[in-house]
């Protein structure tokens, strides 16, 4: 039994994980805006947060510390997705390049904050950066469950009704299948498609922090996020830019990957296989879907294409 | 005077404001760097931290006592070294470019260039230019499947190299590692086994017409792999724009359907641009491993070969330009060179990857720097042409 809680356990917390992040891409694609960048906003969003775990002061009341530090991971992914929001709406840039760029920045300034912060504080540069996860982590029953489970609900709701139910997420939808039609009745492109990455940029950087802390007590930023904001992306396009269908691929996703994680402590191990197999098949399962289903596919009209006024 | 320019007059001006635009992503990408160093410390931030990055290689040049043992030559030739990979990631990111696909899958195609090389190398034990052919084949099948998706079943081939990218980097880690058990994989020093050591065969030499570079540089690993690079540079330059066929994939890029219209077999042409790609990191993979600049890391299977993505960044800041990816892959490699040689205590060296970083970004609007140079040099040429009129 030991091993189907752990199961629960890690599929729980990668669970989380990919529904923030997948649909933080969903929040930009439906304003338009391809953002690749998810990996690296979710590596800054994550050490932001651990950070400011780390200097704020233990004395401080539990529930403020949760509380802080997920703000400033938040406040980290904005600033940072702001810096896709302004080349690829502003200057007009090539999108995906913007996000890899952003990419290959986010786990090298991850690296300097984390080696920086090492060395003022303990004398060493390592790159791994060590921080108390307990205020976030409690057991319901034989279960271990995080924080951010409750809070990944909570937002799925809240994005759901925002992007289906408001005014808003209409005219931010608009934006992301035909610009110029949505300009023409007087929405302004900019400014929705800003709010698109922005909301995006927070929900990546809780995603990051959700990633890190809740797992281990040391986290090495070397492998930034390891792979995870791609596999968002997956989720994304797998749950068809739709926040329900998100989270049911978000869960089929995390349970292959919680079984690489217990694989060699359960009945799993004498199948004797390498924990990378598990590791591969979301991948390639998600790989196979997108060959049978990218025909008919939901994606956003528009996404990708910088907006320019003139164009009809 | 005719007032139409001539075409040729034309590409040089457009290659003038591409080299000036990428010269000033350069520019403002360092200044950057210099204002974060000043930020973690302003004191040192000079002569402990830019300065080292600027010099690179050449940071011991000037140092007799390092210069009578020819040591200085050492960090110079280990930007030369780790360039070539980073040329041929380039060029790889680069042709695929110029054919209207994006390859962020470079990194996966060189993980399995990796494999494919150091299999026949340290298991077969095969002579150099087969392993790296080897790893050229691997590479190319690893492009291959994301070009087909694309053509036939029309999957944005990012989200494809993307999903291959980590496939790749699993699947080849497990082959390489095996529990332990891999022939390939030598326990004592968690990596994979020295090429020199088990197939010194497989080596990629290091003398080319009675010169030995290794002799020269006072560096093992500097091979004639910086040779085969510029060779497969100046091959991939010719192919685009002296053949017919680098005609046909640049029109598949530009539009596909006026390609297929104008009777070109687009859906081919996509399939072989990205085997072509694969084939290209596969290759500097080879060159990379089989000059034995590092050992392989089978168990590092949380983070993908920085050379896949710094190819990104190399394609970009040459423009696109099979040649200039020549330059700008030893510049690339310099920095990385630069950002070790800081003084770790104070800067670490991930800042020039930052920097690196920086200048994609940068080059993600270059368009904005370009237009503004070519009409600099527009407003320049056309002045000189009107004093000659008077």
């Amino acid at each position: 039994m030991t091993g189907v809680y752990l199961l629960i356990k890690y599929a729980l917390l990668y669970g989380v994980v990919l529904l923030l992040v997948a649909m933080g891409g969903m929040w930009s694609e439906h304003s338009g805006i391809i953002n690749i960048a998810l990996e690296g906003i979710m590596t800054i969003g994550a050490v932001a947060g651990a950070l400011a775990l780390c200097l704020l002061p233990e004395t401080m009341p539990a529930f403020l510390i949760v509380l802080i530090s997920i703000l400033v991971a938040c406040a980290a992914g904005v600033i940072y997705s702001a810096l896709l929001a302004f080349a690829s709406i502003n200057l007009k840039a090539d999108q995906t390049i913007g996000g890899t760029a952003l990419n290959l920045m986010g786990t090298a300034l991850a690296l300097v904050f984390v080696k920086n912060y090492n060395l003022t504080h303990s004398g060493n540069q390592s790159p791994k950066l060590a921080y108390n996860n307990s205020p976030f982590i409690f057991n319901i029953g034989p279960i271990t469950v995080n924080v951010f489970v409750f809070l990944g609900i909570a937002l799925l709701v809240i994005s759901f009704i925002l992007m289906y139910k408001t005014k808003f997420g209409l005219r931010l939808r608009a934006c992301g299948e035909h610009p110029q039609a949505a300009a023409s009745v007087g929405i302004n492109v900019y400014t929705m498609r800003w709010a698109g990455v922005l909301i995006s940029g927070f929900l990546g950087g809780l995603g990051g922090f959700a990633y890190v802390v809740p797992s281990v007590s040391i986290w090495n930023f070397e492998q930034g996020v390891a792979g995870m904001g791609f596999l968002s992306l997956a989720v994304m396009i797998f749950g068809a830019w739709h926040p329900i269908k998100i989270f049911g691929c978000a869960l089929f996703f995390a349970v292959f990957k919680a079984l690489a994680d217990i694989a060699d402590s359960t009945f799993l191990g004498q199948l004797n296989l390498a924990k990378e197999i598990y590791r591969m098949m979301p991948f390639i399962a998600s790989l196979i879907v997108l060959a049978f289903t990218s025909k008919k596919s939901k994606a956003p009209k528009a996404e990708g294409i910088p907006y320019d006024k003139g164009m009809r | 005077m005719n007032k139409k320019e001539s075409p040729l007059a034309m590409n040089a001006k457009k290659a003038t404001a591409s080299v000036l635009s990428s010269l000033a992503c350069i520019f403002i990408g360092l200044i950057l760097g210099y204002i974060f160093l000043v930020i973690l410390n302003a004191k040192y931030a000079w002569s402990d931290g830019l300065w080292p990055i600027i010099k690179g290689g050449f940071k011991s040049f000037g140092n007799e006592q390092l210069m009578a043992t020819r040591a200085h030559m050492k960090p110079l030739a280990m930007v030369i070294a780790e360039g070539a990979p980073l040329i041929m990631t380039g060029l790889s990111v680069a042709f695929a470019f110029k054919t209207g696909l994006f390859n962020i899958g470079a990194a996966g195609q060189y993980v399995l260039g990796a494999f494919g090389g150091l299999y026949c190398a340290l298991v077969l034990h095969l002579p150099w230019y087969l392993c790296l052919l080897a790893a050229t084949l691997a590479g190319a099948i690893w492009g291959a499947l994301p070009g087909i998706l694309k053509a036939y079943l029309n999957v944005n081939e990012v989200i494809t190299c993307i999903m291959m990218n980590w496939i790749g980097l699993y699947g080849a880690n497990t082959l390489m590692y095996q529990g332990g058990n891999s022939p390939m994989y030598f326990i004592k020093q968690a990596k994979t086994y020295t090429v020199a050591s088990q197939s010194p065969g497989s080596l990629i030499p290091s003398k080319i017409f009675g010169w030995d570079l290794t002799e020269t540089f006072n560096y093992s690993a500097m091979t004639i792999a910086i040779l085969l690079a510029v060779i497969a540079a100046v091959v991939i330059y010719i192919i685009l724009n002296k053949t017919t066929f680098g005609y046909e994939l640049k029109a598949c890029g530009h539009n596909k359907n006026a390609a297929t219209y104008a009777g070109i077999n687009a859906k081919r042409n996509i399939v072989l641009s990205m085997v072509i790609a694969g084939a290209l990191a596969g290759f500097g993979a080879g060159l990379f491993y089989l000059s034995g600049i590092e050992q392989y890391n089978p168990q590092e299977s949380t983070a993908l070969p920085a050379q896949g993505f710094n190819g990104i960044s190399v394609a970009l800041l040459a423009s696109l330009n099979p040649i200039g990816c020549i330059f700008s892959g030893i510049f690339i490699s310099h920095l990385s060179v630069g950002g070790n040689a800081m003084t770790q205590s104070i800067f670490p060296k991930e800042i020039s990857d930052a920097v690196s970083g920086i200048i994609v970004y940068l080059c993600a609007f270059s368009m904005i720097f370009k237009g503004f140079f070519s009409k600099l040099i527009g407003g320049a040429l056309f002045k000189k042409r009107g004093e000659d009129k008077s």
